[in-house]
């Protein structure tokens, strides 16, 4: 292997892994503050994607320039997040808290069930593409290969700033601190004044509004089809499980990982490109079955 | 069961019992097609066509004067719901004709069953070419072609169009059409023209969402050309991504299944790429598009619709047209007034039948024989979308695996002379 194949590699392991963080992170997110593994996260993906197009293709029809398609992804993600993530925080999962994990897990499965349909009423089968926000950034050159500015530069460069940007917010803002005192120990959280119910609605809310950034930023890139949303709540999931559930860092640097780990397959032995990211996460949680960044679980008695 | 036991016996004593049946209040036809995931792309709108086409029968007073009724089935379900209702539509006498599959895995569960069954079933879309290879059927046909002739057509195209090329690389979905349909490209290419290189091979896992490491890789080993036999969502996402990187200007793209999806790729297929249509199917018929039943089909399903028609729109139609034409030649043969199960099965034997393309045939092992029509996108402006020029429709009885041979044997066989001898008629547009 030469070093330009090694560094195209690089480059589209890159690319890949920014898009699977940020919907990973909303996910690690929900985790590691609630103790809810999310599943309708896939459709929040989804339905990100499908609102990002719908808004974009009716912007662009009265007239407006292609680059407004970046801040109507941003719409579409804070429409995801309250409109949708608010009211399964709200009427759903806050009565669930307290029963099994497996009940937990069937009720945001249920939702995902229903959202997979909804999308179906609402958008119909046929896929929808709709690239402006990606046309208007162009392409660059490398070693005779053509990227897109778009998948190659904006991507990681989201990516990197949301890492910063949740690290910063959790430790050194006010609402962050509540949110990681909450995540502690729920019960001392309240019995010094801090509303937990606000908290779980509010990050439920950040998570769910991730997940659609996430389908926001995948939609110029690819087709919007019912489905997305199951295969990516799969990848995302297998990132956060080899981070370790509610590790933030961690599922930035498995992102990468499982990222470069698919690209250098496409590029040595594309016949494992498939297997590569499950590959990595049975291989990480045999070693470490609590994750490579988790602890093991201290349990209260 | 007992009953079907004393009626098996009752025709094994009285062969010449096959009389005529009564004439239904109604004839009755289940149709299996995707409404619910990703193979929706096809199954929707042969849905739409299909009661467009049941509608247009009955208003011209039905089959011999026996409206007609469709039930849907949903292939989305999984192959055990399928099965299921299928057994159930057949057994409660809800459907006395079956149209199954979209799937080719659907169409290889359903066959025998529909043997079973005994009743008459036309396999209207599914590809796979190995139904009739591996087995005989008495009530299974085929009423369009398959893998074998779609794929060597593409390939015949290709080295009629452009006969220098050295490189290939294909980009196929990872499952068994994409698969298949590769061995049989691959096979009848190497055949046709030994000195061609495969430089690389790539399968993405069915659904990918991203094709972006393949498009990289590929810029890097410039292939002239690149098949690739996907489909829906797929075939849309690779495209767009390799038009936006401009892996479209530097290799050939050959794209037997484009034909649905020029309309949702807009702008973003250059020209002077290979479009195939599974058939002769295209809503621009060279030699279709003036006819006046052509022409009324394709307006009312845009108006319905909102989309021009795609291949399984005209599957679904020689489907009914094979129903019609079997029920029409039963009722002249036997002098009847409505022919019985086995009057019906007889008929479609060497049965000629015209869909919206050119007239379809089904051959003595129940395959159907039908042309196939290959053309290069141009973006002329006429619609907002790639429409094709150059078309080539070629002869379906050429491009079929002879009856009892196995396809990926047969094309293996054959050598550049056959590109020569193949009849094939031309257009422009």
């Amino acid at each position: 292997m030469n070093l330009t194949i090694f560094v195209l590699a690089l480059f589209d392991g890159i690319a890949y892994a920014a898009l699977v963080f940020i919907v990973a992170l909303g996910l690690t997110l929900i985790f590691g503050v609630m103790r809810i593994l999310n599943v309708a996260h896939g459709s929040l993906y989804a339905i990100g994607a499908y609102a990002t197009v719908s808004l974009t293709g009716a912007f662009l029809a009265m007239g407006f320039a292609p680059v407004f398609a970046f801040p109507l992804m941003l719409v579409s993600a804070i429409l995801v997040g309250v409109l949708l993530g608010g009211p399964i925080e709200w009427l759903l999962l806050r009565r669930i808290y307290d029963k099994p994990e497996v009940l937990q897990l069937l009720v945001t499965f249920a939702v995902f069930m229903i959202l997979e349909d909804v999308q179906r009423l609402a958008w119909g089968s046929q896929p929808y593409f709709q690239a402006a926000a990606l046309q208007a950034l162009g392409n660059v050159t490398l070693f005779g290969v053509t990227y897109t500015v778009y998948q190659l530069i904006l991507l990681p460069a989201v990516a990197l700033t949301l890492l910063l940007g949740l690290r910063f917010f959790l430790r050194r803002t006010v609402i962050g601190k509540l949110i990681l005192a909450t995540t502690e120990d729920r019960e001392a959280a309240q019995s010094i004044g801090i509303d937990a119910d606000k908290v779980f609605l509010l990050t439920f809310i950040v998570g769910a509004a991730l997940a659609g950034l996430g389908g926001a930023l995948a939609s110029p890139t690819t087709s919007i089809l019912p489905g997305m949303g199951a295969d990516m709540i799969v990848l995302s999931f297998a990132v956060v499980a080899t981070a370790g559930l509610g590790q933030i860092e961690g599922a930035a640097l498995t992102a990468l990982l499982i990222g470069l780990g698919r690209s250098f397959a496409v590029y040595v032995w594309p016949e494992t490109a498939v297997l590569v990211p499950y590959l990595i996460m049975v291989l990480v949680l045999l070693v470490r079955p609590e994750g490579l960044f988790g602890s093991p679980a201290a349990r209260k008695i | 069961m007992k009953k079907l036991l004393v009626t098996s016996a009752l025709c094994a004593a009285l062969p010449m019992a096959a009389s005529a049946a009564e004439k239904p209040e109604a004839l009755k036809i289940g149709m299996t097609t995707f409404l619910t995931g990703p193979a929706s792309v096809f199954g929707v709108p042969a849905r739409d066509a299909a009661e467009i086409l049941v509608e247009d029968i009955n208003a011209n007073g039905g089959i011999n004067g026996v409206p007609v009724e469709i039930t849907f089935i949903d292939e989305g379900a999984g192959a055990e719901a399928l099965t299921s209702e299928y057994r159930r539509l057949v057994e409660s006498g809800a459907a006395e004709v079956m149209f199954a599959s979209i799937s080719s895995g659907n169409c290889q569960t359903i066959a025998p069953l529909a043997e079973d069954l005994q009743v008459p079933n036309f396999m209207w879309d599914c590809g796979t070419q190995k139904i009739f290879e591996e087995n005989d059927y008495s009530y299974v046909f085929r009423t369009q072609a398959n893998a074998a002739p779609e794929m060597l057509a593409a390939v015949a195209y290709l080295l009629k169009t452009k006969p220098d090329f050295t490189t290939i690389a294909v980009v196929n979905q990872d499952y068994a059409w994409g698969r298949d349909s590769w061995d049989i490209f691959s096979t009848a290419l190497k055949a046709m023209k030994p000195d061609v290189e495969v430089v690389g091979e790539f399968f993405p896992k069915f659904g990918a969402p991203d094709f972006s490491t393949e498009i990289s890789r590929l810029q890097a080993l410039r292939p002239d050309v690149i098949l690739s036999t996907s489909w829906g969502g797929d075939l849309d996402t690779f495209v767009q991504q390799a038009a936006q990187r401009g892996l479209t200007n530097t290799s050939t793209f050959v794209l037997p299944l484009a034909e649905s999806s020029l309309e949702r790729l807009g702008s973003s297929l250059p020209a002077g790429h290979i479009v195939g249509a599974r058939g002769d199917h295209y809503f621009l018929h060279p030699e279709r598009r003036d006819d006046d039943d052509f022409k009324a089909f394709m307006e009312k399903y845009e108006a319905e619709t909102g989309d021009v028609s795609v291949y399984p729109v005209f599957h679904a139609a020689q489907a009914f047209a094979a129903l019609q034409a079997a029920y029409e030649k039963a009722i002249a043969d036997n002098g009847v007034d409505w022919p019985s199960k086995e009057q019906l099965v007889a008929a479609m034997d060497g049965l000629e039948f015209q869909g919206l393309g050119r007239p379809v045939k089904i051959r003595e092992d129940n395959q159907g024989v039908e042309d196939q029509l290959m053309g290069t996108s141009v973006q002329a402006g006429d619609y907002p979308f790639a429409t094709l020029e150059n078309i080539m429709i070629f002869d379906g009885d050429e491009l079929t695996t002879p009856v009892g041979e196995v396809s990926i044997d047969w094309v293996g066989g054959l050598d550049a002379s056959f590109l020569d001898g193949l009849k094939v008629d031309t257009f422009e547009n």
